[in-house]
């Protein structure tokens, strides 16, 4: 690791010989060893669960959310440096806020990722600073623009997805988004399969404990964005354990 | 005809400017940096009596839906309460614009509080002090927010709450309370049927108390519009009713006769 | 003939295209009365309820008199604004006090910072009228009165308010024994102040349309504070 970026990694303000940024990357890094996160856009609206990995049983439960509101129709999830991704939630309510202001009308969320994006990257630009160790998930649902969803990594990229994934085990968890027909799934269909990827994905030895965070922004909710009402995500974390455990007995 | 004769082109405008030179209008050749500086010397379009009363277990405030421009009845059909949360709801006469500005200030309050997340919601005192202080402190900058304004509220703890605060931070509290017109109509009307019931209304008693202070007013304000929107608070929750119309009899009028 | 004309339209020191100057008042006044009366052991104050503006009765319940510790109260009339926010500011740097140094202020360092604190806003004051009442160090009740901007005094007996020069002479002649000849001083006690104190309000409330309702008495002594309400005239 140590070897790679060698001369070339100390600044965000410099380009390697073969064009890469490495501080950005870093980032990205950052990102890849925090707890999953998971977002699918369904027919009637948008879920995100995350996989709260916590590294002490001191811990209070629900305490560093993962899943924040970030204005009455947009929810934001996040993988990465915790600090980092409140930061990020900061500045889209700022955002958020600030359009209310100007425009007296719920910010589109394309906008509202626009202007986060462009904050993100322009941590990318300069020595001075360090860019988010952040990939943060943005969801609404609105009856003008339905249920939206996008992502944005460290370097300020950005795209609309229809489903999309971060965190330690992205590749696996993209493997089992692919299989999954969202477009004709409801929200409460999404909730159990995304409980089901996070409890399959998630790696028992490394990381003993974690918390599950669910919520959604859809039609149900009234295009507000909740956390998924305790009956609910209980009931899909039981189905998610009970598949798990019949998984093992079909191993057997 | 060089010597302006009747032939000759009249001026361009009179007193106007000679071609290619600049013109001041009357009134407008002050550098503005010799004015002294200045806010909000008077409303603009207004709103005006505001009515609250509370009775066992709730709150209702009362206000008419007309914006007034002058004398002009501008706007006829715009809302003066906002409801703040399930607790709370804010009536305003005065400036409407200011009022507006309260209002989304105070949304988007409400809003970041939601985003938190805990179930926290403020209570009547507590908007009704922050309230307070934004109207002082605009004063104190000698640039007003020019209302008055009734904070009506129910809380499991507190009980019904009152009160009133105006555009120069003077705020309290009271079981009955009118702005504007309605301090001088309404308000008396209120307290007699409100002492003289005890000093305790039923949530029937209190609406139509203001039932019959919104048709007094509606009478004698020259600046009252015909139709009210009522915020009733309870420990059920808040709603702001939909505008209802005020019936008037004018029987009388054709025994009036002018000398 | 023009020139002429145009001087009579227009004087010439008329300020022609200037708009004319409606200044925004920041105040107003909310009337009311305060008296405080300090004994060898005790001190009372006491206001009315009324809250007035103009010809309106505003509330007839609204205190004048502010617990700032356990044993010193404020009784603050004027502009109710300026009111709010003064003890509003006193109470929080009694707070700070109490935090930074672990024990209540004194009624003698508050009557200090109170002035301070009116000073502070000499060129855009708190029109408020106050009076200090407490308990000082020695045991022995003390009261202080202040003019808007910090002027302040210590006294045995003041009053301030819309009423107060009515009730002052009264206080003047009855507590002070002032402008007479062999009168008897009798050390002010408890009851006696008590009752003079209802009768100078009955008296101001049937002479001052801003004092009524009812009168809120305070009466501090080292054993500690009892507070009374005695219903004045309502109109």
């Amino acid at each position: 690791m140590s070897s790679i970026g060698t001369g070339y990694d100390l600044s965000a303000s410099q380009f390697s010989p073969d064009g890469r940024v490495f501080q950005v990357e870093y980032a990205a890094k950052a990102v890849e060893s925090s707890g999953s996160i998971i977002a699918i856009r369904c027919k009637d609206g948008v879920v995100i669960g995350v996989e709260k990995i916590l590294s002490s049983r001191l811990h209070e439960k629900s305490s560093n959310q993962k899943i924040y509101n970030v204005d009455r129709h947009v929810g934001m999830g996040f993988a990465g440096i915790q600090a980092d991704g409140r930061k990020v939630v900061s500045i889209a309510r700022d955002e958020a806020s600030e359009y209310r202001q100007n425009y007296g009308s719920d910010v589109p969320l394309k906008q509202l990722v626009n202007r986060v994006a462009s904050y993100i990257h322009a941590y990318t630009l300069y020595s001075s600073v360090r860019p988010f160790g952040v990939s943060a998930v943005l969801a609404s649902y609105s009856e003008a623009y339905g249920p939206e969803l996008y992502m944005i990594e460290p370097s300020g990229l950005y795209w609309g997805y229809r489903a999309c994934a971060a965190g330690k085990a992205k590749q696996a968890v993209k493997t089992e988004l692919e299989k999954i027909k969202a477009n004709d799934m409801t929200c409460e269909e999404i909730v159990k399969e995304i409980a089901r990827i996070i409890y399959v994905v998630h790696d028992e030895i490394k990381d003993k404990l974690f918390e599950l965070e669910l919520s959604w922004v859809c039609k149900a909710t009234n295009g507000e964005h909740q956390l998924v009402p305790a009956d609910i995500a209980s009931e899909a974390i039981r189905l998610a354990k009970h598949a798990m455990e019949e998984d093992l007995d079909d191993d057997d | 005809m060089a010597d302006g004769g009747q032939f000759s082109a009249a001026p361009f405008w009179q007193n106007g400017p000679s071609p290619g030179q600049f013109y001041n209008t009357p009134g407008t050749n002050l550098a503005s940096s010799q004015l002294p500086r200045t806010y909000t010397q008077q409303p603009i379009v207004t709103g005006t009596s505001v009515l609250g009363v509370t009775f066992t277990g709730g709150v209702v405030i009362a206000a008419d839906t007309l914006g007034s421009y002058g004398s002009l009845a501008r706007f006829r059909d715009i809302s003066r309460l906002l409801k703040v949360n399930e607790k709370v709801a804010i009536g305003a006469s005065g400036d409407y614009a200011d009022f507006q500005f309260i209002r989304d200030i105070i949304n988007q309050k409400v809003l970041d509080g939601k985003c938190l997340n805990d179930n926290y919601c403020y209570s009547p005192v507590a908007i009704h002090t922050w309230l307070t202080r934004i109207l002082y402190n605009r004063r104190t900058k000698i640039n007003p927010l020019w209302n008055n304004i009734i904070v009506g509220g129910y809380d499991e703890n507190e009980g019904s709450y009152l009160g009133y605060v105006d555009k120069l931070g003077v705020a309290y509290q009271a079981p009955t309370i009118a702005t504007g017109y309605g301090s001088y109509i309404a308000q008396p009307l209120l307290r007699q049927s409100y002492e003289s019931n005890n000093n305790n209304f039923t949530e029937e008693q209190a609406l139509s108390a203001i039932e019959r202070c919104m048709r007094v007013l509606l009478y004698r304000d020259g600046r009252s519009g015909n139709q009210y929107e009522v915020a009733i608070i309870t420990k059920d929750g808040c709603q702001v009713t939909s505008p209802k119309p005020i019936s008037t009899n004018w029987d009388i009028a054709e025994y009036v006769k002018y000398v | 003939m023009a020139a002429e004309l145009k001087k009579a339209i227009y004087p010439e020191n008329a300020t022609i295209g200037l708009p004319t100057q409606h200044r925004f008042d920041p105040y107003t006044l909310n009337g009311g009365t305060i008296v405080g009366v300090a004994g060898d052991n005790f001190a009372i104050l006491a206001g009315d309820t009324r809250l007035s503006e103009g010809f309106m009765i505003h509330s007839r319940d609204t205190s004048k008199i502010y617990k700032l510790t356990e044993k010193t109260f404020l009784g603050t009339c004027g502009f109710q604004g300026d009111v709010l926010t003064l003890t509003r500011l006193l109470n929080a740097r009694l707070t700070m006090y109490e935090f930074e140094h672990r024990k209540k202020m004194s009624s003698t360092a508050i009557s200090q910072m109170l002035s301070t604190v009116l000073y502070y806003r000499r060129f855009f004051p708190y029109y408020t009228f106050n009076i200090l009442a407490g308990i000082d160090t020695d045991g022995k009740g003390c009261i202080y009165s202040y003019d808007a901007v910090g002027n302040y005094e210590k006294h045995t007996y003041h009053a301030s308010g819309t009423a107060s020069s009515m009730l002052q002479p009264l206080l003047d002649n009855q507590v002070g024994y002032l402008n007479q000849e062999g009168v008897r001083r009798v050390p002010l006690t408890i009851d006696k102040a008590r009752t003079l104190i209802k009768d100078v309000f009955i008296s101001a409330t049937e002479r001052d349309m801003y004092t009524g309702d009812s009168l809120h008495i305070v009466t501090i002594t080292s054993d500690g504070v009892t507070e009374d309400h005695f219903p004045l005239r309502r109109d």
